[in-house]
């Protein structure tokens, strides 16, 4: 019935426009005075938003790589710009992720935001639509302007109703991904003019190039996408965008924003610039290795819990970005399967974090000690997602990391060795810091003082927890949707595109 | 209900009593946590027994359960593979793990956390039997790390005091570093195989005997070397053996009972059956086994040296463990795998019987765990007495209780390997004999003859945190029959399981295809198997031997040197202070670890975040670009002057350079 009733607008055009359309219609309901009906209101939208998407999964088709659920109009005819959506097996998934992770977030903001209410729910809203529409958008321009238009309510996330620092943040947060999109404006305009004055990406998926301009499109590319993953060394953003955000904020800016990056890499740099690519695997590799390697030391001794995580994170995504440079099934499934579970245990930390700091107001692990005292059950949850965070088997955070080292194999065994070094220090990590924060006797007066969850967040808890043991003992079904596409991925990126 | 159904029910029924004991623990009670766990595992055990006979009559089975994910051309499983040797284990663990259970009732009797404990030790018996029952490399991996997840949840169990969350994470640290070797060994084996899967591997393991894999430029080693030894890596951190030691002896911090289970007859031998599980590959490389024969003789002389000096009841057993870990290990380095599962086999039973009944002991000295305050307790608390000789008795290897028999195959293998290091080997295992029986039996003097040292010990108490509820000063009782039957369940098979197995265990080829010896390179067993005569000849022909003689010296020397002469071991620490400081310190290797490697961590991740991410990637990077362009629009803030007919001379130069540019 719901897809009846949804035929005659397209499914992304509603997962892109439901949150939108709440986000403005709860901007216009006015000040904190209507502070419990924006959050239903938000609450409906953000589930709506979640539920149009569920069709994606179920209808989708995976015997093959064509995109799916197209929708194409003109847009700026004059250009030959056109309002193209479309998803295939490696976008699907970041829709729902995406959609979910927004119900999420306004439940976990549910009573902690007090001020500014309607103004910071119609963000994330806002944001979620404009998420959906970056991994939707098969037009160069229409993604182009979701990739700039989504830093705008991340912006004013953290600059709202951030920490005591967070000017800084949003300003260093915004320049730097901004710097990044500048130089990938000129790209989309040089590839528009190769391309025989087109913005379809699938276009530019086969015009040929010539290796400088490859180079230069990749240099262009990379830096708007490296900046956004983050990859080292352009990653010091994140820490301090973490630190400074809102709890919200930080579980949207882990599960999602950074997939954005490196979803680039492979929707953009592997088929559009190949030859290029190949030539610098080398750099990539290296740069990805460094990040879990480097970082993951620098996570060990961090003092303040969200900048552990961001750390970790960037650690995390080190493990994407060699994945998908490895040019083999087992490496880019793995590193999508890690985007995909690096969503839900990065956002499950952060919440962890965040309903600590509700109760003591402090992410310094030194304030805390024993809570496994007072919050028995929260203790649990903690204890699952470090766990995945560590990269237990059975948890989702296993599988990609198993997959991208299985993979790495393949190609060299050092590149293996140094990913798999991640085995011993985030467990060094995330465990030496569930020693410090939760085990033990109550360290300080305020532990003793905690209440355990209550049952908005136990909720959240238990389905972010059941999502990762879900996915950890049986991720055949994610894989399965992958395989068409990701196949397709690589047979265009082993084809040469030079023109000599 | 056929076979593949009875396959599932051995993992899962312990699986379901974990979960509604760990999930309703508070619905239910103590007595429904207790009664559905163990309720799970005698499911277990009796589904195991039945298996055993399906086995037993030529059945085998190897074939999947679900795919757990695909990629490429590879596909992941999660399946079983029920043969002899996979049997063998699941009828030690589900046994071993029953006793514990029923065990578990009476030791922590007045514990706060008794569902969650239950609930853990049954999680623990389904990891360890996914582990054992596993038919791919990924699977494995799984139980690997499962049961070092329960193992982690189990020693911080008393989460509040600072040792035991310290060993905790302790150990699983130590067991990542052999599970990353191990995870590369995994990566090696299916980059070169393209397979995870048990048959296929070696299946094609022959095949590779000759390639060889360069890691270092120059420098080309036997591949199928390089995947042993780093799969050995994976063992070394799971049962134990140095230099990944050292996380066992500090696991006592954990309830008695999972020193038994976990920390002594099962997961600690997840190690000598994985390389047992791999002989077809083991077997192509004399070099990886040459190496793991000697680690294992490291460990079984070297860990036992340190039993002779401890004082906690527990910490002298864990040491045992790790001595007796190394015979397995060397055992398998020797190419006899049917005598290292033979010995890890009677080594669960009788040490798992040691351990209870020192966690008896421990009841019954009201959480004194100190050896020096014990002494007389024979009169007290006869059955742990009796169990604890037994078991004291097997583990030096008497003539004709079963660790003799295990262990004696042991030597005996050693001493027909041809491989090098067997030499020295054979003298380390020898020599550990002796240091077995003195170790083990200046406990048991010191526990359970002589003065009755507990009625002025109490003043000094070890274990502040452990739950003592009981009064003090109370004579030493003994414990109630829930502690008591499990002790005697386990001191009927550390009796005579030796003397009824050897035969068909080690010498009639029970264990089939299981287990693959190339007899032409490696005729060990072989040679063994001529010498020979039955179980009876051999125990008789042993009191004729070398070991026995080291044994009885063993057991004579801690006699007199505990009972007659009580004062001459102090005499020979003073004499012997280095040596003894040595000991103490346990060669070094615990502070070595905290300050190269654990130091090292941290000095390294604090010096890469303040030079490289805080002082150059934002100090000069970004904040340095941002000062620039501050910078520089400080310079260009000059050119705006605010007057108007400056503005426009600069306009017109423009576009008279622009109409130049156009026109030219």
């Amino acid at each position: 019935m719901m897809e009846a009733m949804l035929s005659g607008v397209g499914l992304l055009s509603l997962a892109i426009w439901v949150p939108i359309v709440a986000g403005v219609l709860i901007l216009m309901t006015g000040g904190d005075d209507n502070r419990e009906g924006q959050r239903t209101l938000a609450l409906v939208g953000a589930i709506l938003g979640f539920l149009v998407t569920l069709p994606l999964w179920a209808g989708f088709d995976i015997g093959h790589a064509r995109m799916q659920f197209e929708e194409l109009a003109p847009w700026v005819p004059a250009f030959n710009v056109q309002y193209h959506l479309g998803v295939d097996g490696i976008s699907m998934p970041f829709v729902i992720l995406n959609s979910l992770t927004t119900v999420l977030v306004v439940l976990a903001g549910w009573q902690v935001i007090q001020a500014r209410v309607g103004q910071y729910m119609a963000a994330f809203l806002i944001q979620s639509g404009l998420l959906n529409g970056v991994f939707a958008a098969l037009d160069g321009v229409l993604f182009y302007v979701f990739f700039e238009a989504m830093l705008i309510p991340l912006y004013l996330i953290i600059g709202m109703w951030g920490g005591p620092n967070r000017i800084y943040a949003a300003i260093k947060f915004f320049l730097y991904t901004l710097l990044g999109s500048l130089l990938m404006l000129v790209a989309v305009v040089y590839l528009f003019f190769q391309s025989g004055a087109s913005f379809e990406i699938l276009a530019w998926h086969r015009v040929p190039l010539g290796m400088t301009a490859q180079v230069l499109l990749f240099v262009a590319f990379f830096f708007a996408f490296a900046v956004k993953v983050p990859m080292w060394p352009v990653h010091t953003w994140l820490p301090d965008a973490h630190v400074e955000a809102p709890t919200g904020g930080s579980v949207v800016l882990a599960a999602i924003t950074l997939k954005v990056g490196a979803y680039g890499f492979l929707r953009f740099i592997l088929p559009i610039v190949p030859d290029a690519a190949h030539e610098l695997t080398w750099l990539m590799v290296t740069l990805s290795l460094i990040a879990v390697v480097y970082i993951g030391l620098v996570a060990l001794v961090q003092n303040d819990m969200k900048k552990l995580i961001a750390y970790s994170s960037i650690a995390h995504m080190g493990f994407v970005t060699l994945g998908f440079f490895l040019y083999n099934p087992l490496g880019i499934e793995g590193g999508l399967i890690q985007m995909i579970s690096h969503g839900f245990v990065s956002a499950a930390l952060f919440l962890c974090i965040g309903i600590m700091y509700d109760r003591v107001h402090s992410r310094q692990i030194a304030d805390y000690g024993g809570v496994v005292n007072s919050m028995p059950r929260f203790a649990a949850f903690f204890m699952l997602f470090s766990m995945a965070n560590a990269g237990l088997p059975g948890t989702s955070g296993f599988v990609g990391e198993f997959m991208v080292v299985l993979g790495a194999m393949q190609e060299n065994f050092w590149w293996a060795f140094f990913a798999a070094t991640s085995l011993i220090t985030g467990a060094a990590y995330s465990l030496w810091m569930y020693k410090r924060v939760v085990f033990g006797k109550v360290a300080h007066a305020q532990v003793a003082g905690m209440p355990d969850l209550d049952s908005r967040e136990f909720l959240v808890l238990l389905l972010l927890a059941l999502l990762v043991l879900g996915m950890g003992l049986y991720p055949a079904p994610l894989t399965e949707v992958m395989h068409a596409s990701v196949n397709n991925l690589l047979d265009h990126a082993a084809q040469s595109k030079l023109v000599y | 209900m056929d076979m593949k159904t009875l396959y599932l029910i051995v993992p899962l029924a312990p699986l379901a009593g974990a979960l509604v004991a760990g999930l309703f623990g508070r619905v239910i009670g103590r007595t429904g946590a207790h009664t559905v766990t163990i309720l799970g595992v005698l499911i277990a055990f009796a589904a195991s027994v039945l298996v055993f006979q399906d086995v037993q009559a030529g059945n085998t089975f190897n074939g999947p359960v679900y795919t757990w994910l695909t990629a490429g051309d590879l596909s992941m499983e999660v399946g079983f593979l029920i043969d002899r040797l996979t049997v063998l284990m699941m009828l030690v663990v589900s046994f071993v793990s029953l006793c514990v259970h029923v065990y578990t009732i009476g030791y922590m009797r007045d514990d706060p956390g008794y569902q969650r404990f239950f609930s853990y030790i049954s999680l623990f018996t389904f990891s360890m039997l996914m582990l054992v029952m596993s038919n791919n490399f990924l699977q494995l991996f799984f139980g690997w790390e499962a049961v070092g997840l329960v193992s982690y949840l189990l020693i911080g169990f008393w989460y509040t005091r600072e040792s035991a969350i310290y060993a905790n994470l302790k150990a699983f640290m130590v067991n990542r570093v052999g599970d990353f070797g191990f995870l590369l060994g995994i990566g090696l084996v299916l980059a070169h195989t393209g397979s995870l899967d048990y048959e296929q591997v070696f299946q094609a393991a022959p095949g590779l005997a000759n390639e060889e894999i360069s890691l270092f430029e120059g420098h080309a080693w036997p591949l199928l070397a390089v995947i042993c030894i780093l799969l050995f890596v994976g063992a070394m951190g799971k049962s134990a053996q140095f230099p990944l030691h050292v996380w066992l002896p500090d696991s006592m911090e954990g309830p008695t009972p999972i020193s038994a289970l976990i920390h002594a007859a099962t997961m600690v031998t997840a190690g000598i059956f994985m390389v047992a599980r791999m002989s077809p590959l083991f077997e192509l490389s004399d070099f990886a086994l040459s190496f793991v024969m000697v680690i294992g003789a490291i460990t079984a002389l070297f860990m036992g040296f340190l039993g002779v000096i401890q004082n906690d009841i527990k910490r002298v057993v864990a040491y045992s463990t790790l001595s007796q870990l190394g015979y397995m290990t060397v055992a398998l380095g020797a190419s006899a795998y049917s005598v290292a599962i033979f010995h890890l086999m009677t080594h669960a039973f009788f040490k798992a019987l040691l351990f209870l009944a020192a966690g008896s002991v421990i009841i019954g000295m009201h959480h004194d765990q100190d050896i020096r305050n014990m002494g007389g307790l024979r009169k007290y608390m006869p059955i742990t007495w009796i169990t604890a000789l037994i078991g004291s008795l097997a583990l030096i290897g008497t003539p004709f209780l079963s660790g003799f028999y295990s262990k004696d195959s042991i030597l005996e293998a050693v001493h027909f390997s041809n491989l090098p290091g067997s030499g020295i080997t054979w003298l380390a295992v020898t020599a550990g004999v002796f240091v077995t029986a003195f170790y083990s039996f200046r406990m048991y003097f010191l526990v359970f003859h002589g003065k009755e040292r507990f009625r002025n010990a109490h003043a000094s108490h070890g274990h502040e945190g452990e739950e003592v509820s009981h009064g003090h000063h109370s004579e030493p009782r003994e414990s109630p029959w829930v502690v008591t039957l499990p002790l005697i369940l386990l001191a009927i098979p550390s009796l005579v399981i030796g003397y009824l197995l050897i035969e068909p265990l080690l010498y009639g080829n029970w264990f089939g295809h299981a287990i693959r010896v190339e007899t032409a390179s490696h005729p060990a067993m072989t040679d063994m198997a001529q010498a020979f005569h039955g179980a009876a000849a051999m125990g008789m022909h042993a009191l004729t031997t070398l070991p026995f003689w080291l044994t009885l010296a063993g057991v004579a020397s801690a006699w007199y040197l505990y009972m007659v002469n009580p004062a001459l071991p102090q005499k020979i620490r003073r004499r012997f202070n280095i040596l003894y400081l040595v000991l103490e310190k346990k060669y070094g290797c615990d502070d070595f670890n905290d300050w190269f490697f654990a130091g090292g961590a941290r000095l390294l991740g604090g010096r890469l975040w303040r030079w490289g991410d805080v002082l150059v990637i934002d100090g000069a990077m970004v904040n340095g670009s941002a000062r620039l362009v501050g910078a520089l629009a400080g310079m260009v803030r000059h050119l705006q002057s605010g007057f108007i007919y400056h503005y426009a001379f600069a306009m017109l130069v423009g576009v008279l350079l622009l109409a130049a540019w156009f026109v030219g």
